[in-house]
């Protein structure tokens, strides 16, 4: 497969075989993201960031992973500051951007805009978040991070949280399908995973329980992912905090965890992990965010010819 | 006597001189299928609709267009709705061509999106697309933007 001018939309458009070159790729790099060996790989490249919502992480790794490689960034800044206020459409943005990259990172609202950035762009568009849609690059960093701290192949792991909302969830389901993994999906009722993808998983003859006892989850998987759950899904506050403390994470819980459990969370936590777990080993949260420099390095060195 | 059991078979359209009818159309959808040839808009010679006529396997509707033959994107539209509809191309009285319709493997700019979300109901300029499955009579459309599945009253999303 060719990596150069490929573009990063969906999870679906890879096979296992790729999304494991991708890992292997971010593993060699991993040296230059931690700032112990140095690399002009993408010297004189240049990466367009079109986020035209919030972002805090994947923004500034985006950034680090391309001043890591020699590179430089171009940045759209504020949308009420460009021609986007002016009344332009994404489409005419991108056909003037890529004209300026070599690349082009686009988080938008819409769902479906990355995609359809891919139709109109001769430079590689990375979609780093569409509404509820994909976010294709936060997958890959979950699963170098369980590869790096856990193991990818048959991993036991418990998701817990909003599986309902969560599109990182949905995302990563479906890239854990391809490992074999066996899934514990924990959820208040209000919040499960669509049946459509718990079919879906089935149909790849995958494991697949769900509960919505924390306790009982834990004690027999090897990684715990846990998501945020959003305040504003639930029309009683009463009920929020009781779903919410149902699924909180404590050093108490994690006494009848097995002690390689890792537990991982794709960051802004509210209060889901409270904060003595950070102590714990079981904590990669924070190591985890960092995962997403070495593999959205390999990203961009891939999709611009820089490696093969 | 025995009473006769096969049921008298009555003429309750004449046929047609030269023109397209649409046999075995899903029971119900007729008025759909209308709606999607444009009708009573776009011909201005007789239609005749029959609704819930006993075809060999249930019930079915029949439509018969005078003097007016299909595009291909009509059928397309039409197959959506449809699945089992035979397009007869009547000539001088007689069928000139009969085909059942084919369920095609993309859709693009026939079918808006449910998603209000996607960015083909936008202002964009993009039009819809999306990849058909069908197993048996079911239908599934996938929008190729946001990846969200159609399966249901999909004569209501219709462009």
């Amino acid at each position: 497969m060719t990596f150069k001018d490929l573009h990063i939309i969906s999870m679906k458009d890879f096979s296992r075989d790729t999304i494991d070159h991708i890992l292997n790729t971010a593993e060699k790099l991993e040296p230059v993201a931690r700032g112990v060996e140095r690399s002009d790989l993408l010297d004189r490249k240049v990466l367009s960031l079109l986020f035209f919502e919030p972002s805090t992480r994947t923004r500034m790794s985006f950034e680090t992973a391309m001043i890591r490689l020699g590179g430089r960034v171009l940045n759209l800044g504020s949308v009420e500051a460009s021609s986007i206020a002016k009344g332009e459409t994404l489409a005419d943005t991108i056909r003037v951007v890529e004209g300026y990259s070599d690349a082009i990172v686009l988080r938008h609202p819409k769902e479906g805009s990355a995609r359809m950035a891919s139709e109109l762009a001769s430079v590689p568009i990375i979609n780093g978040g569409d509404g509820a849609g994909h976010h294709p690059t936060q997958t890959f960093l979950d699963l170098y991070t369980i590869r790096r701290e856990s193991h990818l192949d048959g991993v036991k792991i418990a998701l817990a949280g909003d599986l309902k909302y969560g599109r990182t969830v949905h995302s990563l389901c479906y890239a854990l399908s391809l490992y074999n993994a066996e899934i514990t999906l924990v959820s208040p009722k209000e919040l499960r995973l669509p049946d459509e993808i718990i079919g879906d998983l089935k149909r790849r003859n995958i494991k697949v329980k769900q509960t919505d006892s924390i306790e009982e989850a834990i004690s027999d998987v090897e990684v715990l992912y846990v998501t945020r759950i959003q305040k504003e899904r639930f029309p009683d506050p009463a009920e929020y905090n009781k779903v919410a403390s149902s699924l909180l994470i404590t050093p108490a819980l994690l006494e009848n965890a097995d002690p390689k459990l890792k537990i991982m969370h794709p960051l802004p936590r509210v209060n889901e992990i409270d904060p003595r777990v950070d102590e714990t080993e079981h904590a990669c949260y924070f190591n985890q965010s960092f995962y997403g420099v070495p593999v959205r390095m390999a990203l961009l060195s891939l999709v611009m010819g820089a490696l093969e | 006597m025995t009473p006769n059991t096969t049921p008298k078979r009555e003429l309750r359209v004449r046929p047609i001189e030269n023109g397209t009818v649409i046999d075995h159309i899903t029971a119900g959808q007729s008025l759909n299928v209308l709606r999607i040839l444009g009708i009573p808009d776009s011909s201005e010679d007789v239609v005749s609709v029959v609704i819930n006529a006993l075809g060999k396997y249930g019930k079915k509707d029949v439509v018969k267009i005078e003097n007016r033959e299909l595009n291909v994107r009509e059928v397309d539209k039409i197959s959506l709705i449809a699945p089992n509809a035979v397009i007869n191309i009547i000539r001088n009285f007689d069928v000139f061509e009969k085909k059942q319709v084919v369920i095609p493997e993309n859709a693009e700019g026939v079918v808006r999106c449910i998603n209000p979300n996607c960015i083909s109901n936008s202002s964009e300029p993009v039009t819809s697309k999306f990849t058909i499955t069908s197993v048996g009579d079911r239908i599934s459309l996938r929008c190729e933007y946001c990846e969200r599945v159609i399966s249901e009253n999909i004569a209501t999303h219709l462009l």
